[in-house]
C-alpha cells in the first residue's frame, strides 16, 4: 500500500517538528528516513501511524484518507525503538496481542502466532517471557507482534537503535530479505546512515523538519542535492572559496562551473569524499602541498590525514593499500593532494561580495 | 530494564573483591559485629515474644485451646475481624488504584497536595483517627446528620469499623501502586493501540496485568494493618460480644481478666490466620510476578 | 531533566495515551471528593473541636492538666528510646543483610517484617506473657532484681520498638542494595578502617534514607496504641503515653481535652508528612547520582 503524505506540518510548543513536509512512499518499498536527531523523523513516522496528531496536513494511505483516523483504526505495524513489549504476557501472547483484541478464535491465534514465531526464528521460545530475551530476541518478538495482525504497512521507529554492532548487522541483513518476502510497505527511521544505504530501496533524507532529499541510496550518495546531505553522508573535505564567471576559484583549485555565469563573484563552499582525493609524490596542476600527520587502516582502505599548511585545514584522504604501498607513505612525508571530483554549493541567501 | 546487560558497577566490584580477598566472602568488615547486634535485637524483641507465645499456648490441651479459640464468641470476632479487614482492603485497592492513577498520569492544580495527603492516615495516630471517625458520622455530626436520616450508621457499627480500616489502608495501596504505574513506559500503551486495542482492552489487558503485582502487595498490606487495628476502633464500635467485637478486642478483654491461656489462644489463631494470609497474597504475587524474573 | 520536559511536550501531542477530558475531570474530582471525605475534613475537624474554646481553652487543656502534661513527658521519653534503638539495630541489620550473603539471611530478612502481621495487641501480649510479675516467663528474675518491665515505662519501651522494628531497616536495604557495595570495597583497598568505611563512606550515601526511615519510625512510635494500651495497665501519671491520653480523655466525656491533645498529635503527623516530602526528594537526587556515576 503506497502512502502520501501532503503539506505535513506539526509544531511542539515553540519547536517546529516538521514544517510543509510532501513525501510519496512507493507501495511495497522500503523506505528509510534518515536524519540526525531533531529532525523530525521519528515524529513523521508517528504521524503516519497515528501515534501523534498533524496540525496541518494529510496522510492518505493509497487513495484513502486517514489523517483523522485513530492509531487502533489504521491497521498499521509499528514496532517501537524499545520494542514496548508487554513484560507480563510470554512471548506467545504478545504477539497474539493484536488478535486477541479482535477476539480471533483461538485455533486461529496460535496457527498464526506459531506461523510468525517461525518467520521470526522464535520457535520454542513462545512461553518465555521478554525479560529472559537478548535484544536481538525481544526486536524479532516486537516485529512478529506487529506483523501478526497482518499491517497494511510496517513502520519501524530506529529498529536497530538499542542492540550492539553485531546482531545489527545480522538483524539488518534479515529484515532486508524478510522484506523481499513479505511484500508489505515498509518505512523505518534511523540516524545511521549506512543503516539506511544498505537496506532501503528509497532514502529520505531530513534535517530541521523538513526533507532535504528523496532518492534511492545510489542517487542520494552520488549526487546530494544539498550541501546539509552531503555534511551528513561523510566525513567530507570542505573548502571555502568564490564562484565567477562559470568557474570556481578555491586557492590553487579553478574549476568549471556552469551553474553560475555571472560575473558577480559569490561566496561558495566546495565538498570532496575522503575517496575523491588522490595522494601523489609529485605535483599535478590543482594540487595541494601536505604534510601526513596520520595513517589509520580501516578496512580496505587506510585513512591518512594530511595537513596543508597553506590553508590551514586537515585533510581525509582515503588510499587504497595497493596505493600506499606503492607510494610507500611514512608519517611526516610531504604529499601532493588533489580532488578528482569536487562539489560546490553556493549559500542560499545571495551574498554578494 | 534489559536483564542481560552486565553493570559495569559490577564487575568493578568483582575485581576490587578479587583484588581483595580472592574467597567468595565480601572483604567488607563488619559481618561479625552486624550479624550479633541483627540476630540479639531480633532475639530479644522478636523471636523470644513469639515462642512466649507458642509455649502459652502449648502449655494448654488440645480442648482447653479448642474451648478458649473457637468458642462462639471468639468465631464471631474473627469473622469480623477478617471480614472487616478484607472488606476495606478491597475497597482500598479501588480507591489507592484511583488515586495512583491520578497521582501519576494527570497533573491538575493541588496533585502535588493530593499525593503528600494520602500519607496522612499513615503518620496520623490511629487513636485520634478513631476519635474523629467516632464523632463526624452520629447523629448530629458533620456528616452523620446527613448520613444518618438515609440508614447509614457511620459510627457505632460494622459500617464504622470498615470505614476506619479504609481510611487506615489507604496509603499502603497507593504507595506501592504508584512507583510501579509511574515505570510503565508510554509506549506499551502505544503499541496496544496501534495492534487494535481500545482504551478499555488496554487497561484490562496492559495496564491492570502490570500493575497486578502491586496491587497485591497493597492489598496485603491494608489487610494486615486492617486485621491488628485497634487504636481506632474502640472509638468508633460500641464493642459489643458476639456483635461489634474484635478480636483484639476479645484479646484484652481476656487479659483484664488475667485469663492468659485464652487470651493467648485467640491471639494464636488470629496471628496465625494473618501469616496464611500474607502467605498466600505473597505467593500469588510472586506467581504473578513470573515475567520479571 | 532536561530529556523529561521535551517527553512531556510530546506527550501533550499524543493521539491515543490520554484519555478524555470528561473523564479525566471525572476522575480527578472523584479523588478529590475522597480525599476530602475521608482525609481533609477529618483533618480540618480535629483542630475545630481542639480550638472550640478558644487558643486559651486549648493551652488550659493541654498545660494546666498534670496528666496530660506527664502523657507528653512519657511519650518524649519512650519514643526516642524505641527509635533509637531501632535505628542502631536497623543500621546494623541493613549492613548485614545486603553487604554479605550467608545461610538464614532470608529468614532473617523475612522476620523483619514479621511484625506487620502481628496485632499490635498480640505483641502487647507477647511481652505481658514474658515479663508479668505473677506468671510470667521471667517473673522469677525480675522480682528477684526488683524490676518491673509490665506497667512501667520499660514495658512501652518494648512494645512501642516491637511494632516498629522494620521501619529503619525496611527503608535501608532497598537503598543500600541499589548503592551496591563498590565504594566500600574501594574504601578497604584503599585501606580505611570499618569505622572510617562507614562514616565516611556508607553513611554520606544513605543519610537521607536513614532519615526518611527515623521519620516514620517515629510517626508510627507516637502513634502506637495497641501494644502499649495493653501493657501499659493505664496507671494514671505512670504509663499514659500521649495516644493513651487521648482515649482516656475521650471515656471520660472530655472532649476539649481530648481534642487538645489529638491536635498536638496531628501537627506531629503533619509535620511527618512535610519532613518526608523534602527528603524523597533528597534521597531522590542522592539516588540519582550514585546512578549516574
Amino acid at each position: 500500500m503506497s502512502i502520501s503524505v501532503q503539506n505535513l506540518s506539526k509544531r511542539f510548543g515553540d519547536f517546529v517538528a516538521l514544517k510543509n513536509v510532501n513525501l510519496e512512499v512507493p507501495s511495497d518499498s522500503l523506505t528509510a528516513l534518515l536524519g540526525p536527531s531533531g529532525s523530525g523523523k521519528t515524529t513523521l513516522l508517528r504521524i503516519i501511524s497515528g501515534l501523534e496528531s498533524a496540525d496541518e496536513g494529510s496522510i492518505l494511505f493509497k487513495d484513502e484518507d486517514v489523517t483523522t483516523r485513530s492509531a487502533r483504526d489504521r491497521e498499521v505495524g509499528f514496532v517501537f525503538q524499545h520494542y514496548a513489549l508487554f513484560r507480563h504476557m510470554t512471548v506467545f501472547e504478545n504477539v497474539a496481542f493484536g488478535m486477541r483484541v479482535r477476539n480471533a478464535p483461538n485455533g486461529e491465534v496460535r496457527e498464526r502466532v506459531n506461523e510468525l514465531l517461525h518467520l521470526v526464528r522464535l520457535e520454542g521460545l513462545g512461553q518465555r517471557y521478554p525479560s529472559e530475551l537478548s535484544g536481538g530476541q525481544r526486536q524479532r518478538v516486537a516485529l512478529a507482534r506487529a506483523l501478526a495482525v497482518k499491517p497494511r504497512m510496517l513502520l519501524l521507529d530506529e529498529p536497530f537503535g538499542a542492540l550492539d554492532a553485531k546482531v545489527r548487522q545480522e538483524l539488518r541483513t534479515w529484515l532486508r530479505k524478510l522484506h523481499e518476502e513479505m511484500h508489505v510497505t515498509t518505512v523505518f527511521v534511523t540516524h545511521d546512515q549506512e543503516e539506511a544505504f544498505e537496506m532501503a530501496d528509497q532514502v529520505v533524507v531530513m534535517s530541521q523538519g523538513h526533507i532535504e532529499q528523496t532518492g534511492t541510496p545510489q542517487a542520494v550518495f552520488d549526487n546530494p542535492a544539498t550541501s546539509f546531505v552531503m555534511d551528513f553522508l561523510g566525513n567530507v573535505n570542505v573548502f571555502h572559496g568564490r564562484v565567477q564567471s562559470g568557474r570556481v576559484q578555491m586557492g590553487p583549485f579553478s574549476l568549471q562551473y556552469d551553474e553560475y555565469q555571472n560575473e558577480e563573484p559569490r561566496n561558495a563552499t566546495a565538498y570532496v569524499r575522503p575517496h575523491e582525493l588522490d595522494i601523489d609524490r609529485s605535483p599535478s596542476q590543482a594540487s595541494l602541498l601536505g604534510k601526513i600527520k596520520q595513517i589509520n587502516p580501516a578496512g580496505s582502505v587506510l585513512k591518512v590525514r594530511v595537513a596543508v599548511e597553506e590553508f590551514g585545514v586537515e585533510l581525509n584522504v582515503d588510499v587504497t593499500h595497493y596505493r600506499a604501498k606503492q607510494l610507500e607513505l611514512k608519517l611526516n612525508d610531504i604529499v601532493y593532494v588533489h580532488p578528482r571530483s569536487v562539489r560546490v554549493f553556493m549559500p542560499e541567501t545571495d551574498y554578494v561580495i | 530494564m534489559s536483564a542481560v546487560k552486565p553493570s559495569p558497577g559490577r564487575s568493578l566490584g568483582g575485581t576490587l573483591r578479587q583484588l581483595v580477598s580472592g574467597k567468595h566472602r565480601s572483604p567488607l568488615p563488619g559481618f561479625g559485629p552486624g550479624l550479633a547486634v541483627t540476630i540479639s535485637w531480633l532475639t530479644v524483641m522478636l523471636f523470644v515474644p513469639l515462642m512466649a507465645l507458642i509455649a502459652k499456648s502449648v502449655s494448654l490441651t488440645p480442648a482447653e485451646f479448642l474451648t478458649a479459640a473457637w468458642s462462639e464468641r471468639a468465631r464471631a470476632a474473627y469473622m469480623l475481624t477478617f471480614g472487616a479487614a478484607a472488606i476495606a482492603a478491597v475497597v482500598d485497592v479501588a480507591l489507592g488504584l484511583l488515586f495512583a492513577w491520578v497521582i501519576v498520569r494527570y497533573r491538575f492544580p493541588g496533585r502535588q497536595m493530593l499525593d503528600a495527603i494520602v500519607d496522612l492516615p499513615f503518620a496520623l495516630p490511629t487513636a485520634v483517627a478513631g476519635l474523629v471517625y467516632s464523632s463526624l458520622y452520629v447523629k448530629n455530626g458533620w456528616f452523620g446528620q446527613f448520613l444518618v436520616p438515609l440508614g447509614i450508621e457511620g459510627a457505632y457499627s460494622r459500617f464504622a469499623i470498615v470505614l476506619v480500616l479504609i481510611f487506615l489502608g489507604l496509603p499502603f495501596v497507593v504507595r506501592t501502586v504508584q512507583p510501579l504505574l509511574s515505570s510503565l513506559e508510554g509506549d506499551i500503551e502505544e503499541a496496544a493501540a496501534s495492534l487494535g486495542a481500545s482504551r478499555w482492552q488496554t487497561f484490562t489487558r496492559v495496564i491492570l496485568p502490570s500493575v497486578m503485582p502491586a496491587l497485591y502487595t497493597g492489598f496485603a498490606l491494608a489487610f494486615a494493618r486492617g486485621l491488628g487495628e485497634y487504636g481506632s476502633i474502640i472509638f468508633v464500635s460500641t464493642n459489643i460480644p458476639y456483635k461489634s467485637e474484635i478480636a483484639p478486642m476479645l484479646i484484652y478483654s481476656r487479659l483484664e481478666d488475667y485469663k492468659y491461656e485464652e487470651a493467648t489462644a485467640i491471639a494464636v489463631v488470629l496471628l496465625a490466620g494473618s501469616i496464611t494470609t500474607l502467605m498466600l497474597i505473597n505467593w500469588l504475587e510472586a506467581r504473578n510476578r513470573r515475567y520479571a524474573r | 531533566m532536561h530529556v523529561n520536559s521535551v517527553r512531556t511536550q510530546k506527550t501533550a501531542g499524543r493521539m491515543v495515551a490520554n484519555e478524555p477530558l470528561w473523564f479525566r475531570i471525572l476522575l480527578i474530582s472523584l479523588c478529590y471528593l475522597i480525599a476530602i471525605v475521608l482525609i481533609i475534613v477529618p483533618l480540618i475537624y480535629v483542630f475545630v473541636q481542639a480550638f472550640s474554646e478558644g487558643i486559651s481553652g486549648w493551652w488550659n487543656n493541654l498545660f494546666n492538666d498534670a496528666e496530660t502534661r506527664h502523657s507528653v513527658f512519657l511519650t518524649l521519653i519512650v519514643v526516642p528510646l524505641a527509635v533509637l534503638v531501632n535505628t542502631v539495630c536497623g543500621v546494623a541489620a541493613a549492613w548485614t543483610l545486603t553487604k554479605f550473603k550467608f545461610p538464614g539471611r532470608t529468614l532473617l530478612m523475612t522476620a523483619l517484617d514479621l511484625p506487620f502481621a502481628v496485632s499490635p495487641v498480640v505483641a502487647g501480649l507477647m511481652f505481658v506473657l514474658l515479663y508479668n510479675l505473677r506468671t510470667g516467663y521471667f517473673a522469677p528474675l525480675l522480682n528477684e532484681i526488683g524490676f518491673k518491665i509490665i506497667f512501667a515505662w520499660p514495658g512501652l519501651v518494648m512494645a512501642t520498638m516491637f511494632v516498629t522494628i522494620p521501619f529503619v531497616a525496611r527503608e535501608l536495604i532497598p537503598l543500600m542494595q541499589a548503592l551496591g557495595d563498590d565504594e566500600e570495597l574501594a574504601a578497604v583497598s584503599l585501606g580505611a578502617s570499618p569505622w572510617q568505611i562507614f562514616w565516611r563512606v556508607t553513611l554520606p550515601n544513605i543519610k537521607w534514607g536513614l532519615l526518611f526511615g527515623v521519620i516514620q519510625c517515629n510517626a508510627r512510635a507516637i502513634g502506637e496504641f495497641g501494644a502499649v494500651y495493653v501493657v501499659s495497665g493505664r496507671i494514671e501519671r505512670e504509663t499514659y503515653t500521649m495516644a493513651l491520653r487521648v482515649e482516656k480523655l475521650f471515656q471520660d466525656y472530655n472532649n476539649p481535652g481530648s481534642y487538645a491533645v489529638a491536635s498536638v498529635l496531628t501537627l506531629m503527623a503533619l509535620s511527618t508528612l512535610v519532613l518526608k516530602i523534602i527528603l524523597e526528594r533528597m534521597v531522590a537526587a542522592s539516588m540519582e547520582q550514585s546512578s549516574s556515576e
